[in-house]
Order: C-alpha cells, then structure tokens, then sequence
C-alpha cells in the first residue's frame, strides 16, 4: 500500500479532511461567522473539485473492495462540481442558520458514501456506501427546522430509503447465496440466468429504482422534493441521483453482462413508463419544487433509454447527461433557492412577470429550463441526442419515437413556466432580488456548463475515450 | 469564402444588441447587422457565380468539413449548392425587412431585435449544412426564438398560439429525429455510421429502411411547411405574432420544412420518395385546395394570407412529390417566391394594422385614397398571390405545373389540374380582399387622418418587391441558380428509379 493508497483515494481524503476540520471548528470555537464558514468551505470544495484533475492512476485495494480508474475519477469529480454550485447556491439560506457546520458534515458524509458506492468492487461495499450516502441525507431534509413540511420530508425519505435498502439487501443476500461470491468479477463468471438469480437482480434493480425514483417507485420523490431545503431537494435530485445512476450503468455493463437480454427488457418497461408517468404528472403541478422533481423522474426516464443502448456509447452518453442535468437543473434550483429564501415564494404562480423585475434571473431560469427540455443551442439538446442515439443503436425504434413523443409533452410543461415569466400579469410580482456573489458565481458556471458543454465536442469525447475500457 | 460568416455575422450582432441601450441604438445595431446580412448574401451570389462560370461542377461549393464530436462521427460541415443560395438570399431579403418593418418597436425592444436576429442564425446555419446533425440542431435553434416572440409581443390569443407552434414544431423536430436516427444507422461509410449528407447520397440505403423511415423525416419537416393535416399551427401562430415574427415565420420558418422535405427525405431516401409520392401529392392538392377554399371564408387580413399561406406551400409539396426535374426547381422557386410575396403581404398587413388597429376586411375600405404606398403595396403582394405574370408568383407556380405535368400518371396530372383550378380560388379572395379594403369608400372618418408609410417601411417593402419583380420579370437567374441543384437531386432520384 504506502503513498499509492493515499493517491488512490485522494477524493474520499479530502473530503473526510473537509469534515474533520469542520469537526474541530465546531469544537473548538465559537466565533466563526456564517459567512466565513461558507467561504471556507466554498473554497475546499472547490480545492476537493480541483485534485480530481490531478494523480490520477488506476488501481484496486482491499481485495477489490475499492476499486479506482480515470472514468471513476471523473464520476467523482462530476459530483463534487455539483457539490460545490450547490454549496455556493445555499449561500443565501444558510447565512442566517444555526447550524451551517453540522449541515456540511453531513452533506459531505453522503458525498463521501457516494464516492465509495462508485468505487466499490464488491456487493457489500456497495450497500455500505450507499447507506452512508443515505441516511445523512434524511437528516438534511429535515433541516428547515421550523418547517413541519420538512420533516415530513425526511420521514417520507428515511421510510422509502430502508425499504428500498431492504430490497437491495435481500437482492444481494439472494445473489450470494445462488453465486457464492460478492466480488463484482468474480459475480459475473457465476450468473447463469436461473429463476433465483433472475429473482434476486429484479430486487437489485427494484432497490436501484427506488434510488433513481423511477416509476413505479417514484412515490416519495414529490413529497420529499416539495418539504426538503431547496439546497437538499437540488442535492437529491442531481448529486444522489447522478451517483446511483453511474453505479447502475458500470453495474449493468460489466457485472450483470450476462442478464443483459433480461435488463434489456426490463430497462425498455420501465422507461417508458417512467418518462410518460413522470411527464403527464409535471403538467399537473404548481410548485416548482415538485414541477423539478416529476420533470426530473421524467428525466430518468430518458437516462434509461440511454443505459439500455451498447455499453460504450450508454455508459458515455449517461456520465455526459448527468454532468449536463447537474449544469441544467442547478441552474434552475439556483433561481428558485435565491427567490425561495428571500420571498418564501415556490409557486408558479408566483414567477408571473418574474421578467419584469428580475430580468436577468429571468433568463437564467429559462435557459436551464431550455436545458432541461433539450432545446440547442445547449448543452441538454446534445445530452438528450447522443442518450436517444445511444438507444437507437439497439434498432429499437418504438422506444425512440415514444421518446422523442414525450419532448414535445416535456417541452409544454417546461414553457409553462417560461410563459408565466415572460408572458403573463401579475399585480404582485416578485420584488428585485439582489444575488450575492457565491450564487452569482454559481449561476454563472451553470450557464457556462450549459452553453459550453454542449458546443464544446471536447469534453462528450474525452468521457466517451475513458469509457472505451469497458 | 468562408460560408461560417453567414452564422457568425448574425451571432456578432445578436451580442452586440445585448450591450447596447435604447431603441434608437438597438435598431441601428440590428439594422447594420442586417445589412451586412444583405450584402453578404448578395456577395455569396456573385462568388457563387463566379465559381460556377469558371467551371466549377462539384455540387456543394465553399466546402468546410469539421470533425465536431468523433465517437458519433458528427461533423460540421457545410458547403453551398444553388438551392442554398437561393435560400439563403430569401432570408438575407426577410430579415433586413423585417428589422425595418420592427424599427418603432417600443416594449422590450432589445429582447425583440435580439430574438429576431437569433432566429436568423439557426435560418443560415440550416440551409448551409451537409452535415445532417448539423442539420437538425439549427432547425431546432429556430423553433423557441418564435415562442418567445409570439408570446410576448403577439396579439389575440398569443399564448395559445406560440405553444400551439411550439408544441407542434417540437413534435415535427421529434419526428425528424427518429429519420434521422433510423438514417445514420444504417449507413455505412467504411464500417461506421454517417450523418454526412453527401456520403450518405452516395450510398444505398436498404429499400426497406427507408420505407419505414421516409414518413417520419417528410412529415417531421413537412410539419414545419404546413403539411395536411399538420397545419393547424399556421393560421394560429401567424395571426398572433407581431408583423416581424409573421414575416419570418412565413417567408423563412415555413421553408426550413420544405428545404428539408427536399434535402434530407427526399434526397437521401429516394426510393421511398417513389413510393410515397402519391401520399404527398394527395396530401399537398388536399392542402392546395382547402387552403384556398378555407381563405374564402377568413374576415380577417392576417387569417387570410395565412390559409393562403397553407395553400400556396402546398404547391412546394406538390413540386416535390411529382419528382420531376422541372417540379423541384419550381418547388424551390415558390418557396423563394412565396417567402418574399408572404413577407410583404404581413408587411403591409402590419402596417394598414398599426394604422387602422384593425384587420378586419369589413372594416376596412377606401385604404388607397388615404395611404397610396402601402395600398400599392398590398396591391402588389396581392397580385404576386395569384400569380400574375411579372411577379415571382407566376414564375413560380407556372414552374411547378409545367413539371408536375411532365409526370405521365393519370392521377398525378388529376392533381395537377386541380391544383392549378385553385388559382381561380386564389383570385377569388385576393381580389375581393383588395377590393375591399382597398378600393370602395372610405370606411371610417378616422382614417382620412392617416399618414403613409414612414422610409423605414417604404425601404422594407421596396427590398422586398425589387426582389419579386427581379425574380418575375427575368427569372433566368434564378433557374439558373436553382437548376444545377435540382438537377442532382433528380437524377439521383431517377438512378434508383429504373
């Protein structure tokens, strides 16, 4: 082991560095201001981001318990970007909270479970980095102390989190029973498809579903998205999300390889009914926050079709969407977590002449709404292309042209809030709303992910190059 | 010459307006960019010709080919052929009219300019592309820019308009998408995929592949062009927009779609153009017809040169299903033709509106004793509507019956001889709207008080009736640009047929 283990794991080191030096602040004094927390924490954020691009080696620890390659690396560098534009979003929420340290504490925990549950190289690892990533997490919804929704929130998130975990953890116990392994190469030599195993990974993909809220097991997210702080509900819907969806597709491609004809199936139900579920209920809805969370089921709808196409261009095509939707969604949670800490206001209703008086906020939300509903120049056009190329590639063509039916459904709902910010009257708009600079900054890297991402070919051909290893 | 200034120039000045402040510095920064617009197509023209004068016979001139994202073998490339110049000269000519037309635009006027200008770069980068990605993002770039601008600064029930459009070209883009998608997999260009339109003539794409995929790219962009039965947003989303954005919708959105009909799914599917062409044709003489018949029926100035509009873009359709030499340049010639004749038409219509703030024909009357130059002007259009002779209408249509009767089938010639009874139609509503509204008594006491067009409006309609009459009194130039083009796609399309 020696320096290469530290090298290894550089991310999760700094990350647990972040959490013990907020531990000591904690402890050790009591003058630390908000603000200077924020702008410390911003900064090794942004510093943990950064070491992602640097020493970075393939390897393997503790008997392929731990796992670690470029595509990993930048997986995990994907969410610590998003960490930190959530980070700098909340800025505005957090300024005035008791309890900022134990907030980043734990949201950093659920950070570095993540990184070991995309890591992990064996079923058991998996489910410990998953727990972690977990069970903080219900304690962040429920960190608008005063709000009753809130925690109702994180009730609804750790209830529907240990059944699912309890789904997964029957899976795995069934897989080790009918393979005798849990190591993910050694796991792939033993499936030979029998009805057991066949049992055993549906509860995988059931509790895998539950992460990712994919129809039918979608229940909680509305709820759970609509009660959480704006800065956990963007931390839900795209870091948590994108984690377990990076897991699923490297698990699918390479350990259940064998199943891939089972998956296959399973994968083209699911997402059908998952976009077309997803997108009928986000027409319905008046909040944003529960707008965001059926558009973002609708989203993963879209994901699945990607996952289900050929493993290089899937597994590409997923890791480049998931950096766009990070791009695309915070852009538009910035917004609202910006005009929800100042007003209280998460109504469509509310955003009527939004333009009026707000109209470069405005603008922002509506790019990353174009974002979100594919429409080019930015990036969510290419992410939604090469997720349908990928798809297509398989020839199925049903899926496709339900697909490409369900943009236009996803396009009415997503211009709903464009019409009621640009088009329709209001009496009592929302007042001028002065963005301090940590969100200024963090809006501004999300339109340049979205302009940027997209036109720049560079960076979907740099994902697609590390993914060739499959 | 560089054929990427085209998208760059429109870009320039769309960030250019985002910096400056006022109406009057807006619409000077808009109208030089605009200009320079004008004069670069005009210069794309003469190089054009230049080239092919000195012996150039390669199909697309200017080309540029840039590997934009490998693992899908995307490319941007672009290259020009006569179609395209043609093309692109219509858009120079709308958009500089339009932005004069726009010039006392007074709400939110940077927004508006700044819109109007964007929709103007996916219009260039579409016609310049032979990459059919390429292709297709810049189709998709052109549909929120019309959104937003009926939403906003529209009329009537303009919300329900622009999603109308919207919802309806999103699923035109959707549909596109699936041929498109259906196309590149199952080419092969040495073993990969391609999206590159020449290489993609070039190869044979099984028959069955491209029955099953020809209805999902022609109806996608047919959509775009009032297709029957798709046309439903036309007459909605052209009422409601202001003059502007009704002059790009007609005379440049509309022909995105029947570029594409004729680029992309009959060019690169051929045989299943034969195939379907009976579909199409019924579906263009059902529109021709309707259109005209639904025309007779609209009070309203705006409705009715937008069912004419569904009319009239059904004999681009009918061009292109009969599959004739002679049909496909008089399919691209009424495409240039009725861009620039529909420009005008919303042009002047805007203008007796901002006038008289009515469109209705009832309420109308007597326009020409009060405001001569737009009446003339309305006159104009009108009689380029029903194709006169001397105006591009006549040019047009004319080359479209003379090809689509050059096609030996019995119910094709039915159709094309219905097609051509429904001019009579067209002179029956043209005719009567003119008369109404312009002859006869002055209807109101009010408009003796009018005054007549300001030169911005007069440089705007003057732009676009030089390039009527240029293409009506001497068309030559104009076939002679769009034959070679339509001559490629023709005899690609007869290789497959025997």
């Amino acid at each position: 082991m020696g320096t290469d283990f530290f090298i290894l794991m550089k991310q999760e080191f700094v990350l647990i560095a972040i959490i013990f030096i907020l531990l000591f602040i904690k402890v050790g004094s009591k003058d630390w201001k908000n603000e200077n927390i924020l702008n410390l924490v911003n900064v090794l954020l942004l510093f943990n981001f950064v070491i992602g691009f640097f020493w970075n080696e393939d390897g393997i620890l503790f008997n392929e318990m731990f796992k670690t390659n470029k595509l990993i690396i930048t997986e995990k560098s994907i969410l610590s970007l998003g960490t930190y534009i959530i980070s700098l979003q909340s800025y505005s929420w957090l300024k005035n909270h008791k309890h900022v340290l134990e907030f980043y504490m734990l949201l950093l925990s659920t950070l570095v479970g993540m990184f070991f549950m995309i890591s992990a190289g064996n079923l058991l690892m998996f489910y410990l980095g998953l727990e972690l990533s977990t069970i903080p997490l219900a304690a962040l919804a429920n960190f608008d102390l005063e709000k009753r929704k809130s925690s109702e929130a994180a009730f609804k998130l750790i209830i529907s989190s240990a059944f699912s975990s309890g789904l997964l953890l029957f899976g795995i116990s069934l897989m080790y029973g009918t393979t005798g392994t849990l190591i993910f190469s050694e796991l792939s030599q033993h499936l030979d498809g029998n009805p057991l195993q066949i049992f055993a990974f549906i509860l995988l993909i059931a509790g895998f579903s539950f992460k990712i809220s994919v129809v039918p097991f979608h229940l909680w997210t509305a709820d759970v998205y609509e009660g959480a702080p704006v800065a956990v509900t963007s931390y839900l819907s795209v870091i948590s999300k994108g984690a377990v969806l990076f897991v699923f597709v490297s698990v699918l491609y390479t350990v259940f390889k064998p199943l891939a004809v089972t998956w296959y199936n399973i994968l083209f139900v699911l997402s059908v009914l998952t976009m077309i579920t997803g997108n009928l209920f986000a027409i319905r809805q008046s909040n944003l926050k529960r707008f965001l969370a059926f558009s973002s089921i609708a989203q993963v709808g879209f994901i699945l079709i990607g996952i289900s196409g050929a493993s290089q261009a899937g597994t590409a095509s997923v890791i480049y969407f998931v950096l766009i939707y990070i791009f695309s969604n915070l852009g538009a949670f910035g917004v609202i977590s910006l005009v929800s800490a100042l007003t209280g206001k998460e109504n469509i209703d509310d955003y009527k002449t939004f333009y009026k008086t707000n109209p470069l906020l405005s603008w922002i939300l509506a790019i990353s709404l174009f974002s979100l509903a594919g429409i080019p120049p930015t990036a969510g056009f290419f992410g939604k292309f090469f997720l349908l190329m990928a798809g297509a590639g398989q020839g199925n063509y049903v899926l496709i042209t339900i697909a490409a039916l369900n943009m236009i459904v996803s396009l009415y709902y997503y211009l709903k809030v464009v019409k009621a910010i640009f088009m329709d009257e209001n009496e009592t708009p929302i007042e001028k709303i002065a963005i301090p600079a940590s969100p200024k900054l963090a809006l501004f890297i999300c339109i340049a992910g979205i302009v940027l991402t997209g036109l720049m070919s560079y960076i979907y051909e740099y994902i697609f190059s590390l993914t060739s290893a499959f | 010459m560089n054929l990427s200034i085209l998208i760059i120039l429109p870009l320039i000045t769309t960030f250019a307006i985002l910096f400056v402040k006022g109406l009057k510095q807006v619409r000077t920064v808009a109208f030089i960019g605009s200009a320079a617009q004008f004069l670069l197509s005009l210069d794309l023209l003469f190089v054009y010709w230049k080239e092919r004068a000195a012996g150039n016979t390669t199909q697309f001139l200017f080309d540029f080919d840039y590997t934009w994202f490998a693992p899908l073998n995307i490319h941007y490339h672009i290259g020009v052929d006569g179609i395209s110049v043609a093309m692109i000269l219509l858009t120079s000519f709308v958009v500089i009219a339009g932005v004069l037309v726009s010039w006392a635009q007074e709400t939110l006027n940077k927004e508006f300019f700044f819109l109007l200008l964007f929709l103007s770069v996916g219009a260039y980068g579409y016609f310049i592309s032979l990459d059919i990605f390429t292709l297709f993002f810049f189709l998709e770039v052109a549909v929120i820019p019309k959104f937003l601008l009926i939403g906003i600064w529209g009329s009537g029930k303009k919300e329900y308009s622009a999603m109308k459009l919207a919802l309806m070209l999103m699923g035109g883009s959707g549909l596109v998408f699936v041929g498109l998608a259906g196309l590149y997999f199952n080419t092969n260009a040495n073993g990969a995929h391609s999206f590159d339109l020449i290489q993609i003539s070039q190869m044979h794409i099984s028959v069955a592949a491209q029955k099953l995929f020809f209805p999902f790219a022609f109806v996608g962009f047919g959509i775009f062009t009032a297709l029957f039965p798709f046309h439903t947003w036309v007459p909605d989303g052209h009422s409601s927009a202001p003059t502007a954005a009704s002059m790009f919708l007609a005379g440049i959105s509309m022909k995105l779609g029947g570029y594409g009909c004729l680029r992309v799914a009959t060019y690169l599917m051929p045989d299943a153009a034969h195939y379907y062409s009976w579909v199409i044709i019924l579906l263009a003489t059902i529109a021709i017809i309707y259109g005209a018949f639904a025309t007779m029926m609209q009070k309203d100035l705006k409705y009715i040169n937008a069912y004419s509009s569904v009319s009239h873009c059904g004999f681009v359709l009918l061009g292109i299903g009969m599959l004739t030499q002679t049909s496909i340049t008089g399919a691209v010639l009424q495409m240039v033709s009725h861009g620039l004749m529909t420009a005008l038409f919303f042009a002047a219509i805007g203008m007796i509106y901002s006038r008289t703030h009515t469109r209705m024909v009832e309420q109308l009357g007597g326009l020409l004793k009060v405001i001569p130059f737009i009446s003339t002007v309305f006159v104009i259009a009108g009689l380029c509507s029903l194709g006169l002779p001397g105006f591009s209408g006549f040019v047009a249509e004319m080359t479209v019956f003379m090809g689509s009767w050059q096609n030996p089938d019995q119910w094709y010639r039915l159709a094309t001889i219905l097609a051509c009874a429904s001019i009579v139609v067209t002179a029956v509503y043209i005719l009567r709207a003119t008369g109404k509204t312009i002859m006869g008594p002055i209807a109101d006491l009010h408009y003796h008080g009018l005054t007549d067009a300001t030169w911005n409006e007069k440089l705007a309609t003057g732009i676009l009736i030089i390039g009527i009459v240029a293409i009506g009194v001497a068309p030559f130039w104009i076939n002679q640009l769009i034959t070679p083009g339509a001559e490629y796609i023709f005899q690609h399309l007869g290789n497959v047929l025997k």
